[in-house]
């Protein structure tokens, strides 16, 4: 009995401290949201409900910067990236999986060294082609170079070989040609994959910062990570700190409302692009 | 027909990517190769100059500057990552109640922008305003120079880190920990083992790949940190935060030094190599 009260004492203890760290991950979102709705004089309390709700920041904010503008074009360019890896990805995993030629396992070898690459080798060349193709201020520059995605290539090609041959066979039989069997019998098969794959290049796209700070210097081009960079940093908050918070909010406000309709998906899909790594 | 159609084909498929690869990735290691030999400003002609940028690179306090901080974050934020992550993983590895709910709210930071959490966090560790000092001052304690003080940035910039992207690695630590056979757990149970003992002989070692990917994905990621210090600290407070993808972007972008600046990548990009192998050993023992 009284080992009984030790082990409820103990159990609510756990879940104390278990509530205690959660809240430390949601309670800055929380707070950030909270004050970017505040007036500016009660930003300095920290309270989590201000005394009034106004949309004043964000009015400032869609007067001083595109971030409509932005959002259009963020949606653009993840857009065109996921559709291209997705599509490009399952050509490419398709043909090194399901198709026996000279050559497959070289191409397979170059495509893992490639995973293997840091990228701080390649950044400033392929700044200067950016400038040689005349893609500097362009959509070009965002979303062809990130098309072909070799991690993307690799999950499709083990994903295919999982995909009986049967299948294959019978749509050979009624005259597929390649692409049809990839985009009408497979792709119907690997929704898991598509999504996958799908979760993980958008996300990556959407967040990217570094590229367009370098390719991209037109104001009504920009995606809104690298719009509310530089508002944050470039002094055009003018140290209104509602305003600046109001900026992160909206940027992080389209990925955190996919996360709570697909959280499942989400977890899914980071763990086990970081366990192919 | 039938059969050059079929040598024909597969190449086809894998045409985008031949095309890619050797447009965006096979030409500029070439070429950065190149650029390591010469000082170019994108303008003017390239102008070779031997292995000046070689030895500059030797002699360049910032080149070094940047690669002790960045082992200062990588020996604060790896363990640190290491330790909260399996302590978190092994709790929601119990029966508790809303796994979902908590596993949900520690990966909360992981698919939000850097540049959010960023901002975000700059608040934080605010001198006069931010959560941390008011806690320190409400117990009476001194403010903290979070991130305008030279020795706290980025121990700072690496706490933050661990915050945005444990969520990921306990979810990859969850998965290591159910692959360990429960009849190795039975097994200890009957020897007599304690929980920490098991912990010690069991546990860890099934998750050594765990840990070892864990530190090379951490690793990668502190020779890639650029958004937090551009934003946070600019790569103040005296270069006490100057990463070596930030170094790059303001040799490269600031001065216009491409010569220089792809010499900084190929050297940045050997370390990372280097340190891995030299982590792998480590770690394989």
């Amino acid at each position: 009995m009284k080992n009984n009260g030790i082990n409820i004492a103990l159990k609510s203890i756990f879940y104390l401290l278990l509530v205690m760290a959660a809240l430390m991950f949601i309670y800055p979102f929380v707070w950030m949201l909270s004050a970017s709705l505040a007036p500016e004089h009660e930003l300095a309390t920290l309270t989590v409900i201000p005394s009034e709700i106004t949309l004043k920041n964000y009015q400032v904010l869609l007067d001083k910067i595109p971030i409509g503008r932005a959002l259009f074009n963020s949606v653009i360019v993840a857009s065109s990236v996921t559709l291209g890896v997705l599509v490009f990805g399952s050509m490419i995993g398709y043909a090194l999986s399901r198709l026996e030629f000279k050559g497959r396992d070289t191409i397979f070898y170059i495509i893992l060294f490639t995973m293997t690459l840091p990228f701080q080798i390649t950044l400033i060349p392929n700044y200067i082609l950016m400038v040689k193709f005349g893609w500097v201020d362009t959509y070009a520059a965002l979303i062809i170079p990130y098309m072909i995605n070799a991690f993307a290539i690799i999950m499709f090609r083990q994903h295919f070989k999982s995909i009986p041959q049967d299948l294959i066979d019978a749509a050979k039989i009624d005259g597929c040609g390649e692409l049809r069997i990839i985009f009408q019998i497979l792709w119907p098969n690997s929704i898991p994959a598509l999504v996958t794959i799908g979760i993980i290049t958008f996300m990556a796209s959407w967040n990217e910062v570094l590229w367009p700070l370098i390719v991209i210097r037109d104001e009504q081009l920009m995606t809104m990570p690298q719009l509310v960079t530089l508002f944050a940093v470039g002094g055009r908050a003018e140290s209104q700190l509602g305003v600046k918070l109001a900026s992160a909010v909206l940027l992080a406000l389209p990925i955190l409302v996919a996360y709570m309709f697909f959280q499942k998906y989400f977890i899914q899909s980071m763990a086990s692009s970081g366990l192919k790594e | 027909m039938n059969s050059r159609h079929k040598t024909i084909l597969p190449w086809l498929l894998l045409s985008p990517y031949i095309i890619h690869f050797l447009v965006f990735v096979a030409f500029p290691i070439i070429f950065s190769l190149v650029l390591t030999f010469n000082r170019w400003n994108i303008i003017s002609p390239m102008e070779y100059i031997g292995l000046s940028n070689y030895s500059r690179i030797l002699h360049d306090r910032l080149f070094w500057k940047a690669v002790g901080n960045t082992l200062v974050f990588l020996s604060i934020h790896i363990p640190l990552q290491i330790i909260v992550a399996i302590t978190l993983a092994e709790i929601l590895n119990q029966k508790i109640k809303l796994r979902p709910f908590f596993r949900g709210a520690f990966f909360l930071p992981v698919i939000v922008s850097g540049v959010v959490v960023s901002i975000l966090w700059q608040q934080l560790l605010g001198f006069n305003t931010g959560i941390f000092n008011r806690m320190l001052t409400s117990i009476g304690l001194g403010r903290v120079g979070w991130l305008i003080d030279p020795n706290w940035a980025m121990p700072s910039i690496a706490i933050m880190a661990t915050w945005k992207n444990v969520g990921l690695y306990i979810v990859l630590f969850l998965v290591g920990l159910q692959t360990v056979p429960k009849a190795y757990y039975e097994a200890a149970d009957i020897e007599g083992a304690t929980k920490w003992q098991k912990f010690w002989h069991i546990t860890l070692p099934m998750i050594n790949p765990t840990i070892f990917m864990v530190v090379i994905l951490s690793t990668i990621g502190g020779f890639s940190l650029f958004i937090e210090p551009y934003v946070m600290t600019g790569g103040g407070p005296l270069n006490s935060t100057l990463s070596a993808v930030l170094y790059i972007y303001k040799q490269a972008f600031f001065y216009y030094h491409m010569g220089y600046a792809a010499t900084l990548g190929l050297f940045f990009a050997m370390i990372i190599l280097f340190v891995i192998v030299i982590q792998k050993k480590f770690i394989e023992k």
